[in-house]
């Protein structure tokens, strides 16, 4: 039944076409006319949930799930309501929220999120957007960072970096907000009317970018993988502002010079498969982007030394010649941390690739109770000449709390560390050291929580273990 | 007192006119040709097609070098040329190009064209196709001056800015006329704002209809303004021959100066200029 109705509505349409044709009317029907489309609506909120849309907080992260609700009174923009957030104070959560549809949409025709805004005091919105969207992984996630928002309502812009991508999109808008450490804004009210997509017409100039716009220059080793990074689309508004988003990898199309050499995923994964080199750059809306990576592969890492102490010896951070004492946060995100780090697949096992570091941390998931071991021992390989880490074996003490001060770096409250420099190192091999556990730690090692690195700025470790001879 | 009754007058003339414009399109909303009228010249008298690769007509244009007196009288930062990498024919198109760099002790060069001497006329429709550039700090003008003006110096030659733009307002296009008494910061003026659009991401006519006691501004199928001596605060110095001028400035006082995000180079793209007459 259903499908003599598509027939027939095939006929109708073939019809009109027909006619369209006789009448020399210049508008054509698209090639796709045949195929299903998702609705161009692109109202998000009005003066109410638009079409299939509905509220999505992220409780798992810590959102305050009663911090949206929807405003009537005074302080709506135009109509008869608006969307109100209630900004929690520092440590009580935060805003974080997804506006989804369960009527996939077509944005194609559109060219940005618009959306009407002001607050009960001057504030900056962390991160608002849209495209989060469970069944793609987030594939088409666009982010607006630190948008200044005051106590006028006052239109906001975000681009669309290539509409022709959301053709079945469900993420109509997200956004997350909130004190992120004692005496960052909190407490306050925000307001937003008329979220929709539009087309502006006024959206131009597209000027991509990934690796934030630097043309890099890397050596890798074959089998090892390195994520693009730094991608961002922006556009020039009707005010002048030249607005940039963070745009997901998926809305590019990534090329590689020498696929010989390196792979590049729709994900943005660089996948370094060969020796030789090769250059990394993309395009995105048919505008190619500012920056790339030139990157090298001598061939596969040589495996670091193989472990010879005996496990009964030993409490393992890191390494594939033991069983882990506890599991690991290698990307801890510390403020003002530029470190990259991955988990990188090598012939010869895991490794830990460091790149770009200033500082950044191992964090023991549980903390190592050290008491009867005598020594640290780490691998490192460095490719530049010159280069030293610098390593801080932390004691958390018995609050299990890593304390650290933030303008000096040393360790407060219960905390101890001990700290050591890996120097002398030999470029293209694999230095073994062994670090004795003495020092501001040498009676208080029960609770070894974190390895603080800083220096570098680009090495690899393997083999993290602690143990007793 | 009287300019105010003058003022409340033409108001309601013009309200009057609203109303009966819109019974005019009511009535007549089904027909093919909804375009306003803009200009009503349609004797070619001037045209360049930009046809010719290189160099553009030297019996039409020619050229202002270098900064003149303090950056041309507004503090432009721009050091003006007529090398092919600040202005050259190519693909039928004139390019005029800003490039960042150092030159004679100018940070920016430029060119500004201009057609004194070869060709001047009173009164006509000139238009010129162009799609502008953008960024702040960049300023492109097509514009007319007085013919006697090394007789009768500036302001009192005349001036007629067909079309001026700032670069960090994409979609607002300017249009003046500067005279003795209404020069600079007090020349008559009104912008255009293009809606849904912009001026730097496709061609747009800037044109003027200029006859006795009237310059009627439009762009593309719009009229959007009319000056007549009735609006200018001295003397009507529009009845004389005037002539061409296209260039592509960078900074001043007009525009401020560029700024880091600013991209170089920066190319005003001219497809046609062409002058009527009635």
């Amino acid at each position: 039944m259903k499908n003599k109705n598509y027939i027939s509505l095939r006929s109708v349409l073939f019809l009109c076409l027909g006619i369209v044709v006789l009448s020399g009317c210049e508008r054509d029907f698209s090639d796709d006319v045949e195929f299903a489309t998702f609705p161009a609506n692109g109202d998000v909120f009005i003066d109410a949930f638009s079409a299939g849309l509905d509220y999505f907080p992220f409780v798992d992260a810590g959102a305050d799930p009663e911090a949206f609700s929807v405003a009537t009174d005074d302080n709506v923009f135009m109509g008869s309501a608006a969307m109100r957030f209630d900004v929690p104070a520092f440590g009580n959560g935060f805003v974080g929220a997804a506006f989804n549809t369960t009527v996939n949409r077509d944005l194609s025709s559109f060219d940005a999120l618009t959306f009407y805004a002001k607050a009960s005091q001057a504030a900056s919105i962390n991160a608002i957007g849209f495209g989060i969207s469970a069944e793609t992984s987030n594939k088409f996630q666009v982010t607006l960072n630190n948008l200044a928002v005051s106590t006028r309502w006052e239109k906001y812009v975000i681009p669309i970096p290539d509409a022709s991508k959301l053709v079945n999109e469900t993420g109509m808008f997200w956004l997350a907000e909130g004190a992120s450490f004692e005496g960052d804004e909190g407490g306050y009210i925000l307001w937003l009317d008329e979220v929709q997509f539009e087309k502006l017409g006024t959206v131009a100039q597209p000027n991509p970018a990934i690796f934030a716009g630097a043309e890099l220059v890397e050596q890798a080793f074959t089998g090892s993988n390195i994520p693009i990074t730094g991608l961002t689309q922006t556009f020039n508004l009707d005010n002048g502002v030249n607005q940039t988003v963070t745009v997901a990898p998926s809305y590019f199309d990534f090329s590689s010079t020498d696929e010989n050499v390196a792979l590049v995923s729709e994900l943005g994964e660089i996948s370094i498969v060969g020796e030789g080199t090769s250059t990394i750059s993309a395009i995105l809306g048919n505008v190619r982007a500012n920056g790339s990576l030139e990157v090298t592969s001598n061939g596969a890492l040589q495996t670091a030394p193989e472990p010879t102490t005996p496990a009964a010896n030993v409490k393992s951070i890191f390494s594939d010649a033991y069983t882990n004492d506890t599991a690991s946060n290698f990307s801890p995100g510390f403020g003002g941390s530029t470190t990259e780090v991955s988990v990188t697949s090598t012939s010869g096992g895991d490794v830990l690739a460091y790149t770009n570091n200033n500082f950044t941390g191992i964090i023991f998931e549980n903390t190592v109770d050290a008491s009867g071991l005598t020594f640290m021992h780490v691998d490192v390989y460095v490719q530049e000449a010159g280069t030293e880490v610098g390593i801080q074996i932390r004691d958390i003490g018995a609050n299990l709390t890593l304390e650290t001060d933030v303008n000096t770096g040393l360790p407060t409250g219960d905390d101890a560390d001990r700290r050591f420099d890996l120097t002398g190192l030999t470029v293209g091999q694999w230095t073994s050291f062994d670090i004795a556990l003495d020092g501001d730690i040498a009676s208080q090692k029960n609770n070894l929580g974190a390895l603080i690195l800083t220096g570098g700025p680009n090495f690899i470790f393997d083999n993290i273990y602690f143990y007793t001879e | 007192m009287n300019v105010n009754n003058k003022y409340s007058k033409i108001q309601r003339i013009s309200g009057l006119w609203c109303l009966v414009a819109l019974f005019t399109i009511l009535l007549t909303a089904c027909s093919a040709d909804e375009t306003q009228t803009v200009a009503t010249f349609t004797n070619l008298v001037m045209e360049d097609n930009f046809d010719v690769e290189g160099r553009p007509d030297a019996s039409i244009w020619g050229y202002d070098i270098g900064t003149g007196v303090n950056g041309w009288g507004n503090q432009e930062l721009q050091y003006y040329t007529s090398r092919p990498e600040n202005v050259t024919v190519e693909n039928g198109v004139l390019l005029i190009t800003a490039q960042q760099e150092a030159f004679e002790n100018s940070q920016y060069t430029s060119a500004r064209l201009l057609t004194k001497d070869l060709f001047e006329q009173q009164y006509g429709r000139f238009e010129a196709r162009i799609r502008l550039p953008y960024g702040q700090g960049i300023w492109p003008a097509f514009w007319m001056l007085g013919a006697d003006i090394d007789e009768n110096p500036w302001p009192g030659a005349g001036e007629i800015d067909i079309m001026e733009y700032r670069g960090q307002n994409p979609t607002v296009l300017i249009g003046s006329v500067h005279g003795p008494g209404y020069s600079g910061g007090q020349a008559i003026s009104k912008e255009y704002v293009l809606e849904n659009d912009r001026f730097d991401t496709g061609f747009h006519v800037f044109g003027i209809e200029w006859g006795p006691e009237y310059i009627n501004y439009y762009v593309d199928d719009v009229l959007y303004n009319q000056i007549t001596p009735e609006d200018v605060t001295g003397t009507w110095v529009f009845n004389k021959p005037f002539y061409i001028l296209m260039n592509l400035a960078v900074g001043g006082t007009f525009v401020g100066s560029p700024n880091a995000e600013t991209q170089f180079p920066q190319s005003m793209i001219v497809d046609y200029v062409r002058v009527y007459e009635q």
